[in-house]
């Protein structure tokens, strides 16, 4: 089509294009491509291909920061299976995929339908629900560790002058994950804007139609709301459970501040998990298998675990890609 | 439009602002608690009293003075701010080839880019680490801060979702005239699309600003690279400090955040009203 118009680029009075300036202009057109998408190739290969690879092959080996690679074979693998650590973590990442990703996806879609019905307002109101999705993770898990701290935190204060004995939050093992779990509460506003942007795409025939066949509150939210936003909710779904199979930070930092002074050597990895392994979370044990325990080879047969997991979570966003992204062309 | 006189309707006015305002406490509430620990002494900060008996605003040049609070600040700064720059050099280029030039395997790139976006960081980390020791860099943030000069997958995915919303007709006049395709993205993209970059420059500066599980891999064992992230998280331990001091410093590394969100908030806003002009 471009050949009738005229190339871009091509001066009036230019020779009519043959096959060969056609090649030459194909050539140069791949060249620029080549130039803009250099580095982005370049670290997909550096820092995706070749790290997988490496992992893949690293899962058969025995080494450690000193030590070069030695073939062990399946002996890595084997001990997957009898690791009572990787149960202890794969639970407690299972136990927060299962409670924390849909208590954030319905605290966030309420708290959205909330805004929508402020006709003045929503704007402030939107704003204070948002501002705690910008704290940095650490500085909000230490708000947090101070708000529930057993003794004298805010909190327990508030309970005991209702006559209610607040838990002991962090420092309970039946309670710590719970805890996190009011942390992730408080960071919803960045899912909460996601929802308010798609309810407010909802066309407002819909509920007009709606209410006028005489539909309640909650038969419009499922007859209409629902499958309006199911496209995000899929996509909020499978990017909560992504990001909590890699939940770290809030882990390791609530466990040793919560731990305090308790803390045994070894940097901050000696009290992962307090208290009683409770906030074990499968990425903490990859972390402490490879660089604390210097296990390498079996850090690696965990990450291809993780690997083989988020692809196949990947996956079901994948097959409903063009819902998401919009075709290509 | 006000409803006429429904009984019903003050009523849900009242519960709507009511339970809003609740929330909005709820949400507030940790904050507050933080800036009122921040000016109590050492001492009543191991009480349950929640007002400070005396205001003690030193408290905040205390942690400078007790910690060192500074070199963090200035590592993170470091790291932030590069880290930045890097993207953009790298992915804004990337990003143009995907939204807006015709190659074969572009939808392939685009789907590994987005395969990459989704990677839990763990599951590359060991192979990782070892070349950056080979390379004899680990002990500082540059295995954080050099990678983003080769892209990063989750900023060249939300700018070519950003570019992809620029009509391809301003491009196409830009090249009759003659434009090459770096002078297009320099000359007619970039301004139009400055929201979008403003966007993504925010998302990787608080990234790196927050990012705990980097710094922690690279450089728990060289305390003078440690950025506030790493710094925060152990200074109960560390420096002995009470929870006057940790609240002030939580406070100080929050307060760049939120100045930079209601800063660019403001060019979200102008950039959204000069399209609402131009369509």
């Amino acid at each position: 089509m471009a050949l009738t118009l005229g190339a871009p680029g091509t001066r009036p009075g230019a020779p009519p294009q043959g096959s060969t300036s056609r090649s030459r202009r194909r050539a140069r057109e791949r060249l620029t491509v080549l130039g803009f998408m250099a580095p982005a190739l370049a670290g997909l290969l550096l820092f995706l291909v070749y790290p997988l690879l490496a992992s893949v092959y690293f899962s058969f080996t025995k080494f450690d920061l000193i030590n070069p690679p030695q073939w062990v074979g399946l002996r890595n693998w084997s001990f997957l299976l009898h690791d009572p650590n990787v149960r202890v973590a794969a639970y407690n990442t299972l136990w927060l995929v299962v409670v924390m990703v849909p208590a954030r996806m319905v605290g966030a879609l309420t708290t959205g339908i909330l805004l929508t019905r402020f006709r003045r307002g929503a704007g402030v109101y939107r704003t204070l629900f948002y501002l705690p999705a910008l704290a940095p993770p650490v500085a909000a898990t230490l708000a947090f560790v101070f708000l529930l701290k057993p003794g004298t935190g805010p909190v327990n204060t508030f309970l005991a002058k209702l006559g209610i004995e607040g838990p002991l939050w962090f420092s309970s093992p039946h309670w710590a994950k719970p805890s996190l779990v009011l942390l992730a509460l408080w960071g919803i506003g960045d899912l909460m804007i996601i929802f308010l942007a798609a309810l407010l795409d909802v066309p407002q025939e819909l509920y007009e139609a709606a209410s006028l066949d005489g539909a309640n509150a909650w038969q419009q939210f499922r007859a209409v709301t629902l499958p309006a936003i199911s496209p995000v909710i899929l996509f909020a779904a499978v990017t909560g459970v992504i990001q909590t199979l890699q939940y770290f930070t809030q882990a390791a930092v609530a466990a040793s501040v919560a731990a305090g002074q308790a803390q045994s050597g070894g940097g901050i990895s000696g009290t992962f998990g307090y208290p009683a392994n409770s906030t074990y979370t499968y990425p903490l044990w990859l972390y402490v298998a490879g660089f604390r325990y210097g296990a390498l080879g079996y850090a690696n047969v965990l990450a291809v675990v993780l690997f083989v997991v988020s692809i196949l979570i990947t996956g079901i966003l994948l097959r409903r890609f063009r819902t998401f992204l919009g075709s290509d062309r | 439009m006000t409803a006429p006189a429904r009984p019903n309707a003050a009523l849900f006015f009242v519960a709507r602002h009511s339970l809003a305002i609740a929330l909005s406490l709820m949400f507030l509430a940790p904050v507050v608690f933080l800036v009122l620990t921040s000016f109590m002494t050492s001492q009543q900060s191991l009480t349950s009293n929640l007002w400070p008996a005396t205001w003690h605003p030193g408290n905040y040049a205390d942690v400078f003075a007790k910690t060192p609070m500074g070199r963090y600040l200035l590592n993170t700064v470091l790291y932030a701010s590069l880290a930045t720059v890097f993207m953009l050099l790298s992915s804004v280029p990337a990003a143009y080839a995907l939204a807006k030039l015709r190659w074969r395997g572009r939808y392939a790139v685009f789907v590994a880019i987005v395969c990459v976006m989704m990677l839990p960081p763990q599951v590359t980390t060991v192979p990782l680490y070892l070349l950056w020791a080979t390379w004899g860099l680990t002990g500082s943030l540059w295995p954080l801060i050099l990678p983003l000069l080769l892209g990063d997958a989750f900023s060249i995915f939300l700018l070519r979702q950003f570019l992809m919303t620029i009509p391809d007709e301003y491009l196409d006049a830009a090249r009759v005239d003659g434009c090459g395709e770096w002078r297009a993205l320099r000359r007619v993209v970039l301004p139009m699309a400055r929201p979008g970059l403003a966007a993504t420059a925010m998302f990787q500066f608080f990234y790196a600003w927050n990012d705990y599980y980097g710094p922690l891999l690279y450089t728990s064992e060289n305390e003078s690279w440690w950025p506030l992230s790493l710094g925060l998280a152990s200074f109960r331990t560390l420096h002995s400090v009470q929870w006057n001091l940790l609240s002030a410093a939580t406070l100080l590394t929050m307060v760049p955040i939120v100045l930079v969100f209601f800063l660019a908030q403001k060019a979200f806003v102008q950039g959204v009203t000069l399209t609402g002009v131009k369509g």
